[in-house]
């Protein structure tokens, strides 16, 4: 009995939607539902898939069925298994006669096949002849199709006709053909580059939903290219205007607000055209401020348009009272209880702070509370405020908290934004080079392989060219406390490859150039990472490279070497090598080894990873040799172009010049070589690679040490140009350190803690901090001192204003998220209402429309329309009498359709004993409805 | 834009996809896991948007569903929010109070909807009534084969009361 009340209550819901499903597909949904486990779904989804491919063989399914299969193709998809066997039948489905198979067919097809799709071809040419159809609704399904199917190769072939399409007389087929263009110009720009005209037409079409749906391809052009539609500017402003006096059709309302999706569509569009533009600006000025008068921020909507405002605001020509507006708006938002509204409240922020800098500091406590909140997003968010408000002053604390919170997260996607962003922090602000260090050794260690290789350049070259001064001192300081640093970081386990090779190459160039450890020492530390990381070839690399040089500056300064055990078994190893970079190194670290003092010295001089290697490109130093060869016989160099023009090429040219291999085939034959010259002096000159290391930059396989040496040359020139962290940063340490004193009262009372805001706040606040947190409120202002440290004076009696503002803050925002909308009122009389509104609107003498109509070529002259809303209206705009004759031709239209929905909704809907049954039923499905109130959704929607 | 729409059972059980940016089966399987992992576990009170590989998601529960939709740094979240729930008042407009039952045994319909709420990842149309009629200018199509299944309902509904 239970079951046969089920089968009934699936079959009624099968009939309302109009599709009579088979007891086997609702026994399939029914399975799925009670499937425990992700494997019992997926033994359950491939029974159905060998059911369906067998099915699907079998001659003259009929259509019913086979629609069934489609729609069952489609849940095995959306399960996450691959339907790709039926998708030839979905695309055979769309070329039906049939209404509902075809659009069953579309559906299938849109969901199944991605725009690159072979089988897409096939479907043009049933789009094609679909966009010709009579029947409004079999266009709707093609144009939806377009959307998501035709790519850049299949754009001309249905242009024309969607094109056509903008000018039919059904609002819906417009609006989708706008849509569709809109596609094709993300797709292919160029494709749709004629048409921008009809864009503009279509701003003013009489269909409000049409001119809501053009605003969107309208924002790209504009975001695109700015210039050529200021001349937009005011209409927009007069759209947006009407639209806030609710001069558009009640059914655009949205909980009691006029067609807020639109506002915030102009308001996007308003902040590209008014950015850096005065006059555009000023135009907007009024309409804003209205908005920020008339939106309600009690309701959800109203606050996505209160937030529009405050970004339109930030990207056009401030406006001193807008920005009041704006920021009460914000205070609003972080006063909130909701968390979806201070997460706006702080984008906000972040998005005025630039225009005004001084608005964080009476939200200091709100950013702070943010910033500790156990949400994380809304943390991310705080930190992205932090970032952009970042000066010298606040740099060390906030950089001290986004690597404690990069070490806490494992997203690696926002570890690499947060440590770049810190990278770059530093960089900009560093106090001093010693922090900088620190912070690039706590970045590196914990995200180390997620950083731009640039900045282990960077910091490289930070260590070997120090303050940029002459003050050999502090940079022999520096080189030491970054040997030190590394030395105690190096045996910790599993450090990140870009950490490693940096600290290769400090210890390397600098381990024992201060005397305080031994060569012995630092070659062995730098064995244990070449062993420890055997499977990563470039820190070996790295790690034998540092060792040569270390050995090179032991022979140089005459002392013996006594090669470790470990190195040497190393070497060995390494002479053996799969890898040829480092077998070469090892060689090269062995023929070193060999050599004389006096070699050495001139090899790998000390300290000279700064200076610039004079490549001599013309290998001057050859002279002697080559002249002495002429004169003994050979045959003088005949240069690369002269020969690929002559086309004399011999054999021993091409070999011993090694840029011919990279030239591009030739497909004529080469000549004979002539027999010219006497071949062994030709023999003699070919350059045999010598031994002698000044000769290597020319040679393809010049010894590594100094290909090493120049490429980090070449790289620090090329990173030479911006020169962040040098001088500005060093200025900055000597302006913060004027304040020592002040700073250390910082910590006793917190008055005047923002004072040694700049100095103080390295390390003492956050230690205090982490060591006890229950008093929370001195340590929060303390931070906030340290956060918002700016000008001194003023602050303090700001803070203490604000410390006021905190424990009102419960009592004094209303809790902004109204969590239940009244049920619209649903009146019959509406559209009379909607109708009759024009005619009580007189019309201004600046019709904000008629400067639309300028923009017409002709389309919407028709009427001659003074009348505003005439244009909105379904019928010809003129009077009362013509309105209610529309009123009544929506009504019938609307009638058919709305009847019947609005019937079952009166039926079913405040039913409460069906909605009972439907949570049984849900119960019974294993569906699981969590919450009490039997009618689920109902309580959410009022 | 909105990169695709998702709603997800609170078991994790996916209800609806619809992919408005390429992604491959594959990519949408690592997708939903993903992100179900991250919504499911979000507590009640915290923000209904997630940042996510350098976009956005904003969510919202209702009764056992999520509702979730991916979107650009650069767009409204609050608006978003709007949108879901936008769609949620069709839904039940169309369905009568609709719950997930609706869903999962007419997920096409709600495909429907959705095609015309959306389009190539923006917003066509926020007028529910415009919604409405398209709909069911389309369901007056099917009306025959409805009432074909509506008497054999009635019959049983009869029998069973």
């Amino acid at each position: 009995m239970e079951q046969l009340k089920t089968i009934g209550r699936e079959l009624a819901m099968g009939s309302q939607g109009g599709f009579g499903q088979s007891k086997e597909f609702l026994d399939l949904v029914k399975s799925i539902g009670e499937a425990r486990s992700k494997a019992e779904e997926d033994r359950i989804v491939l029974s159905e898939i060998d059911i369906l491919k067998r099915r699907l063989l079998e001659p003259d399914v009929p259509k019913r069925k086979m629609k069934e299969y489609i729609i069952r193709l489609v849940y095995i998809e959306m399960l996450g298994h691959d339907a790709s066997f039926g998708y030839i039948h979905a695309v055979k489905m769309t070329h039906d006669d049939n209404l509902l198979l075809k659009r069953t067919g579309y559906l299938a097809v849109t969901l199944f096949l991605n725009e690159d799709h072979d089988l897409i071809i096939l479907i043009v040419n049933t789009i094609q002849k679909d966009l010709r159809s009579d029947n409004y609704l079999v266009v709707c399904a093609a144009l939806n199709a377009i959307c998501r199917l035709i790519n850049e190769e299949t754009i001309p072939a249905v242009l024309p006709q969607v094109v056509d399409l903008l000018n039919h007389q059904k609002e819906a087929v417009r609006k989708k053909a706008i849509m569709a263009l809109h596609r094709f110009h993300r797709k292919s720009p160029s494709s749709v580059s004629h048409l921008i005209s009809n864009f503009r037409k279509r701003l003013c079409d009489n269909d409000p939903g049409v001119m809501g749906a053009t605003l969107c391809p309208l924002f790209d052009l504009i975001s695109e290219d700015v210039t050529s539609y200021k001349d937009l500017v005011s209409s927009f402003v007069s759209i947006l205007k009407q639209v806030t006096e609710r001069r558009l059709p009640k059914s655009y309302d949205y909980h009691q607000m006029p067609a807020p999706f639109i506002q915030i569509k102009l308001l996007k569009i308003m902040a590209l055209l008014g950015s850096g533009d005065k006059s555009a600006s000023e135009i907007m000025y009024m309409v804003l401020g209205d908005l920020f008068r008339k939106c309600d921020s009690s309701t959800n909507i109203g606050n996505a348009i209160l937030y529009e405002c405050i970004r339109c605001i930030s990207c056009i020509i401030p406006n001193p009272k807008l920005l009041e507006a704006a920021a009460d708006a914000i205070s609003k938002f972080l006063k909130s209880d909701s968390h979806n509204l201070k997460y706006m409240g702080i984008d906000g922020l972040g998005r005025l702070i630039k225009i005004s800098p001084d608005i964080a500091e009476q939200h200091q406590l709100a950013v702070i509370d943010c910033l500790e909140d156990p949400d994380d997003t809304l943390k991310r968010k705080t930190f992205e405020l932090l970032y952009k408000m970042t000066k010298s002053s606040n740099v060390e604390v906030i950089v001290d908290r986004m690597i404690d919170y990069m070490i806490s997260i494992n997203d690696n996607h926002y570890k690499t934004e947060i440590a770049s962003r810190c990278v770059e922090l530093a960089e900009q602000f560093a106090p001093s080079n010693q922090w900088f260090i620190q912070i690039m050794n706590k970045v590196f260690e914990h995200a180390g392989d997620l950083v731009n290789i640039k900045v282990a350049h960077n910091l490289m070259r930070l260590i070997a060219e120090g303050f940029g001064e002459d003050d050999d001192d502090a940079d022999s300081k520096l080189r030491l406390s970054a040997v030190e640093s590394y030395l105690q970081i190096i045996s910790e386990p599993k450090l990140p490859s870009l950490f490693l090779q940096v600290i290769s190459w400090v210890l390397g160039e600098y381990g024992t150039a201060d005397g305080k450890y031994s060569a012995s020492y630092i070659s062995g530390k730098l064995c244990d990472v070449a062993d420890a990381y055997s499977s990563d070839e470039t820190v070996k690399g790295y790690a034998v490279s540092a060792l040569m040089k270390i050995y090179a500056f032991e022979i140089a300064s005459g002392r013996k070497v006594d090669v470790l055990p470990e190195c040497q078994s190393l070497i060995e190893e390494l002479l053996a090598s799969h890898s040829t970079d480092l077998q070469q190194r090892a060689y090269e670290l062995q023929a070193l080894l060999a050599l004389d003092a006096r070699a050495v010295e001139s090899i790998i001089p000390l300290d000279a990873s700064c200076e610039d290697i004079e490549v001599d490109k013309d290998l001057s130093f050859l002279n002697g040799y080559i002249q002495q060869a002429i004169e003994s016989g050979a045959q003088p160099y005949i240069s690369e172009r002269e020969r690929s023009g002559m086309f004399e090429t011999t054999d021993y040219h091409s070999q011993d010049h090694h840029e011919v291999p990279s030239h591009a085939l030739r497909f004529e034959a080469y000549e004979l070589p002539k027999p010219s010259g006497p071949p062994q002096a030709s023999t003699e000159l070919v350059p045999v690679p010598e031994p002698s290391y000044y000769s290597e930059p020319h040679q393809p396989v010049s010894t590594s040490l100094v290909s090493e040496r120049e490429s980090t040359e070449i790289k620090l020139r090329l990173d030479g140009v911006k020169q962040k962290w040098g001088r500005p940063s060093y200025q900055s340490t000597t302006s913060a350190s004027s304040t020592p004193q002040q700073a250390a009262n910082g910590t006793t009372t917190h008055s005047d803690g923002g004072g040694g805001g700049a100095g103080s706040s390295s390390s003492k606040p956050r230690s205090s901090y982490e060591s006890k947190k229950p008093e929370i409120d001195p340590e929060k202002q303390r931070l906030a001192a340290s956060l918002f440290g700016g000008s001194s004076s003023s602050r303090t009696d700001r803070k203490s204003s604000s410390g006021g503002h905190k424990p009102g803050k419960g009592t004094a925002s209303k809790p902004a998220t109204i969590p239940k909308e009244n049920p619209i009122p649903v009146q019959p009389p509406p559209d009379l209402l909607d109708f009759g509104e024009p005619t009580a609107t007189t019309v201004t003498s600046t019709d904000p429309f008629k400067e639309l109509e300028g923009l017409l070529d002709s389309s919407s002259q028709d009427g001659g329309s003074t009348d505003v809303m005439g244009l909105y209206s379904d019928a010809a705009p003129v009077t009362t009498s013509t309105s209610v004759d529309s009123l009544l031709s929506e009504l019938s239209d609307s009638s058919k359709g709305n009847a019947r929905t609005y019937q079952s909704q009166a039926s079913k809907g405040p039913n409460s004993k069906e909605a009972l049954e439907k949570d049984a039923l849900v119960r019974q499905m294993g569906v699981n409805p969590t919450s009490q109130n039997p009618t689920l959704f109902k309580d959410l929607l009022g | 834009m909105i990169h695709f729409v998702l709603l997800v059972s609170r078991q994790g059980k996916v209800r609806l996809t619809k992919w408005y940016s390429p992604y491959t089966q594959k990519e949408r399987s690592k997708v939903i896991r993903e992100l179900s992992g991250v919504i499911l576990n979000r507590g009640p009170k915290l923000c209904n948007f997630v940042e996510w590989r350098g976009y956005k998601v904003v969510y919202k529960r209702y009764a056992s569903l999520y509702f979730c939709m991916c979107i650009d740094q650069e767009d409204n979240e609050l608006e978003v929010l709007e949108i879901i729930h936008h769609y949620v008042e069709i839904l039940d407009r169309y369905f009568g109070s609709v719950c997930e039952l609706d869903l999962i045994f007419h997920f096409h319909k709600a495909y429907y909807i959705l095609d015309e709420l959306l389009i190539a990842g923006e917003l066509q149309e926020s007028s529910k009534k415009t919604i409405a009629r398209i709909v069911s200018a389309h369901d007056q199509v099917v009306e025959a084969a409805k009432e074909e299944a509506g008497s054999i309902s009635n019959i049983i509904a009869q029998a069973t009361k």
